[in-house]
């Protein structure tokens, strides 16, 4: 709790110090409105700013799914095979020298406009810090857990899902986190370049269009979905251990 | 089930490096051998040659039951680490072997060794809501669940205090009796009170002591082992 006091006590500073400047220097407002500006719009423009909102969290919804599922699967057949191993590990390393910025435009010419590309962004932001983490974690198992599978005579599928998977799931867990972090980032990066709505469209949208107040309203709003999000996933997170049984 | 004699003779390196030389060692059928000597003479990667563990290990040389058969699926073993799954409860920990097999685990059967060790109410807990000693009992459950007429015991009450390792050593004695086992052990006072035969292992080979004339487990009191315990021991630092 005094953590989040703390937090609270920070927020709000930085908040009056903004206020502040704002009036001292008295800088134009459609260069950088003050925060009461911003809460003002934020109330006015609510409806407007809650629909794009619902359609980028829907976005992140859908992303953090097909990512998380798309990146935990990949691991687990890294994992069984290493022949397929040996050859796609490289692949998804180099593969993380291209910026997905770079990529994001191509992704419109080849999905259209819409949710299709903001998905698609999104994943390819989430997939590879949750493979890797996962992964990571399968091939790290602690030797004697494996000698005693290997003395019990079990088979090497058992041993991946009744040691190996369950032993790697704080590896997940780290994925799952990143994940939170990354899923609004990328959904908004796939609206800025290939969408008529959500955040990131009304944020270029407003920009273009000199209503800073807006932007930095859709801005704010974005912040709270994305913490919203990473207090969602340590929630989730915590309970996880008493939802494995034996 | 009838427990085997187990035998080794040959010789351990890995790459260009002798982990030890040609050696003979018998282990005879239902009785318990202790396995002594001082730290990398080989003990521990002579246990995990007859387990079938010695990855980069290259033997030359023979090992096997007494018996012909081969070795696999009748051998089971227990560590100082009790290599408990944190994520299982203790039933679960001791049905593991069912489980990894995908055979349907014995369940009665594997609650009535948890009373056997004296964990009847322990069966839903997790490793890490157990002292060290009682962890330990799950393993020596688990190591039962499997039924294996075979078994190699790398120092596994190493780690426990004095007055739950001589616990767990009359529980593992009376719960193992009449299978073979090796154990391998740094405690002089282990092997005389647990050793049928004692085997001291230097760079040299396999020497005998002779056991006291008193059955395993013999009494932690008992004169003729302490006074064995003191010879060995000395043995054991001549020998280094």
């Amino acid at each position: 709790m005094s953590r989040a006091r703390r937090s609270l006590v920070g927020i709000a500073a930085t908040l009056l110090l903004w206020q502040g400047l704002v009036f001292l220097t008295g800088v134009p407002s459609y260069l950088l409105p003050a925060p009461a500006q911003v809460v003002t719009t934020l109330w006015t423009s609510r409806s407007l700013i809650a629909g794009h909102t619902l359609i980028t969290l829907f976005g992140v919804a859908i992303s953090l799914m097909a990512g998380v599922g798309l990146g935990a699967a990949t691991a687990v057949v890294l994992a069984a095979s290493d022949r397929l191993r040996a050859v796609v590990q490289p692949l998804l390393i180099i593969s993380q020298t291209i910026p997905i910025f770079a990529l994001a435009p191509l992704l419109t010419l080849w999905l259209g406009y819409g949710l299709g590309t903001k998905v698609a962004v999104a994943v390819l932001v989430i997939y590879f810090p949750v493979t890797s983490a996962f992964l990571d974690a399968i091939l790290r198992t602690p030797p004697g857990w494996l000698e005693l599978g290997r003395v019990m005579q079990a088979h090497p599928r058992q041993i991946l899902w009744r040691i190996r998977i369950p032993a790697a799931l704080p590896g997940l867990a780290i994925g799952l986190r990143l994940a939170a972090i990354y899923a609004p980032l990328g959904v908004v990066l796939g609206e800025w370049v290939g969408s008529a709505q959500g955040l990131g469209y009304l944020m270029l949208l407003a920009n273009g269009r000199a209503k800073i107040d807006l932007m930095f309203a859709a801005l704010a709003v974005l912040c709270l979905l994305t913490y919203a999000l990473h207090l969602g996933m340590e929630t989730l997170l915590r309970r996880l251990p008493d939802a494995e049984s034996p | 089930m009838t427990a085997p004699a187990l035998h080794l003779s040959g010789e351990a390196r890995i790459g260009a490096k002798s982990v030890f030389g040609p050696l003979s060692l018998h282990v005879p059928a239902g009785q318990w051998t202790c396995l002594l000597g001082a730290s990398g003479i080989g003990k521990s990667t002579l246990l995990r040659l007859l387990a079938g563990l010695a990855d980069g290990v290259k033997f030359t040389g023979s090992l096997g039951a007494g018996d012909g058969l081969p070795l696999r699926g009748r051998i089971a073993l227990m560590a100082q680490n009790d290599l408990l799954l944190p994520w299982l409860d203790c039933l679960g920990n001791v049905t593991l072997g069912a489980r990894l097999r995908g055979t349907t685990p014995d369940l009665p059967r594997a609650r009535a060794l948890l009373e056997k060790v004296g964990l009847a109410g322990a069966a839903q807990r997790r490793p890490a809501q157990l002292s060290g000693g009682e962890r330990q009992r799950v393993a020596l459950a688990r190591t039962l669940m499997e039924d294996c007429p075979v078994l190699l015991l790398d120092e596994p009450f190493s780690a426990l205090d004095a007055r739950t390792r001589a616990q767990m050593q009359d529980l593992a004695a009376r719960l193992l009796a009449g299978r073979t086992v090796l154990m391998v052990t740094h405690d002089p006072a282990e092997a005389v009170r647990l050793g049928h035969q004692l085997l001291l292992m230097t760079e040299t080979g396999l020497q005998p002591i002779s056991s006291p004339p008193e059955l395993p487990p013999r009494r932690v009191d008992d004169p003729a082992t302490l006074a064995l315990q003191g010879r060995l021991l000395r043995a054991l630092m001549e020998a280094a």
